[in-house]
């Protein structure tokens, strides 16, 4: 028996539930209720609401990627400095949180920054004015980060950790001062980590609905809450599959202009 | 001036980890919490624990989150692992076609994935357990692809080779052989499908239907009405069941690295 027959269930299941699924809502995206064929679906996303929310799907998912960043980057360089015995460990404290429910957690920081809420407490505690940040950008911005962030942190330390010092001491050796070491060596070397990060990030954020549906109090609508809404309330499924369509394309081709890097070494790298 | 840069980092990295702490605090404090309201401290109380194992629905969710997250994984695994195999012995051209429709439901966005999938699914089959099987099995494989074929490519075929010389028949060699080298692959390929699956919740919500709910869509479906604290109960247990596994699991994976280093370095 050849080897290349074994993927045989593989492929069948991919075409099966990966292809047919997407040929599906393409399907869906381009046709009305009659089954005739239409424009109308693709073209409603530019349509005042829709074109409104996806801009601030956008600007949320950039902000968000850009702040995960910030953070992730000192977090992931203080980490390695250290060298703690176990990079397993590390990693263990960093994907921990991420094993209680998701939407559990985020309606703990909806808790956390209410009106009436425990960040509002402590504050008034030591007499300063109370926030008001609960259901506003602001809000939900501390959430995506939350949620996002260990997907930024871990590519990035793994990239760093993964760095041969033989490159670091030799850099050293021919007289280069920490920040060159940064420039020239780290940073370059952590690129990879990094954008593997921002493709973590960007997507679940630039398409999320559940996040702006607890932090941002209803009032807030990023595109997933238009299409989720499409789909759950309005029973408009065929406008619905043109805007989630349209939203994939958008992602493509951002993907495509950050992503050169080899994906295979994700899966390992989220570990 | 050293010290100082020391004291600058920890401090950061404790800020980030209380960042990311923060809300876990929050849910073990309330499941401990003598009041229905959120906002207030009652007292200490067990009363959801006890109140949780007499909660069917939670049970039944919880059940049902189980099984979906063991099963999907397996078959997940079994299937990618094959997968992995067959696609590393393509040619070219082959292997460059299936590893990029192996990253499709990676990087396409679970709402779009979700979505298709219900769309497809309505065509044949009653919206149910079975489509959320299918639907956690498919976004699964990828993962475990991805973890087992780095070890595939490092794999040396020469031992495989020399047991086949030897005398071995192909399923034998791949028991004996093959399986031990790419095994911690297809075990991390495993914990993260089973992790993947028991944190969806967007493609559980639109591949469901009616009468089936996992833990997240069912905490989903509560928002408005107010979570029932026997949830935070739950949540706490569960945490810390993970929280001592995955600590033993360092534990001792950490000392088997150790010896890697070790023979790394002899080398």
């Amino acid at each position: 028996m050849k080897r290349k027959y074994l993927s045989t269930p593989y492929i069948i299941w991919v075409i099966g539930f990966t292809l047919f699924p997407l040929i599906t809502i393409a399907v869906s995206a381009f046709t009305n209720d009659d089954g005739a064929f239409t424009w109308d679906n693709i073209v409603a996303i530019s349509e005042p609401i829709n074109r409104q929310a996806l801009l601030f799907s956008l600007a949320i998912a950039f902000g968000c990627t850009l702040i995960c960043i910030l953070l992730a980057y000192p977090t992931a360089l203080f980490l390695k400095s250290f060298r703690f015995k176990r990079k397993g460990f590390t990693i263990f404290l960093l994907v921990l949180p991420m094993w209680m429910n998701f939407i559990l957690r985020i309606l703990a920081w909806q808790m956390i920054l209410s009106k009436n809420g425990i960040l509002n407490f402590i504050l008034g505690k030591f007499g300063l004015t109370p926030l008001a940040i609960s259901n506003t950008w602001i809000a939900l911005m501390i959430g995506m980060v939350y949620d996002f962030l260990p997907y930024m942190i871990l590519p990035i330390f793994n990239a760093i950790s993964d760095i041969d010092e033989d490159l670091i001491e030799a850099a050293r050796d021919l007289g280069a001062g920490s920040f060159t070491v940064f420039r020239k060596i780290i940073f370059p070397l952590s690129m990879p980590g990094m954008l593997s990060g921002v493709v973590m990030v960007f997507v679940p954020a630039m398409t999320s609905f559940v996040i702006a549906d607890i932090l941002g109090g209803g009032k807030l609508q990023l595109i997933g809450n238009i299409i989720e809404q499409e789909f759950m309330k309005s029973m408009n499924w065929h406008l619905g599959a043109g805007l989630s369509i349209s939203l994939m394309l958008l992602v493509l081709i951002g993907l495509a202009f950050t992503m050169r890097n080899d994906m295979e070494e994700k899966g390992t790298a989220i570990w | 001036m050293v010290r100082l840069k020391n004291v600058f980092m920890k401090c950061y990295l404790a800020l980030i980890l209380l960042f990311l702490y923060a809300p876990i605090f929050v849910l073990i404090v309330l499941s401990f919490n003598d009041s229905r309201s959120r906002v207030t401290w009652g007292g200490f109380t067990l009363r959801w624990y006890s109140a949780l194992f007499s909660n069917r629905q939670i049970l039944e969710a919880l059940r049902t989150t189980l099984f979906l997250g063991l099963g999907s994984a397996a078959i997940a695994t079994v299937i990618g692992t094959l997968g992995a195999v067959g696609i590393q012995a393509m040619r070219r051209r082959g292997y460059q076609i299936a590893m990029s429709v192996t990253n499709i439901p990676i990087l396409n966005a679970d709402i779009v994935t979700g979505i298709a999938m219900m769309l497809w699914f309505v065509r044949f089959i009653p919206l149910g357990f079975g489509s959320v099987l299918i639907a956690h099995i498919t976004f699964n494989i990828p993962y475990v692809i991805l973890s087992v074929m780095p070890k595939l490519k490092s794999l040396n075929l020469s031992i495989y080779e020399a047991a086949r010389d030897l005398g071995a028949g192909g399923v034998y060699a791949f028991f004996h052989i093959v399986l031990p080298q790419i095994g911690s692959g297809i075990l991390a390929g495993f914990f993260m499908a089973l992790t993947m699956s028991l944190d969806d919740f967007v493609i559980t919500y639109f591949t469901k239907g009616a009468g089936v709910n996992t833990l997240s869509t069912m905490i989903y479906g509560e928002i408005r009405k107010g979570i029932k604290p026997e949830m935070y109960a739950l949540s706490t247990l569960l945490f810390a069941v993970i929280f001592v596994i995955l600590l033993l699991f360092n534990l001792l994976s950490g000392k088997g690295k150790n010896t890697e280093d070790i023979i790394e370095r002899s080398r």
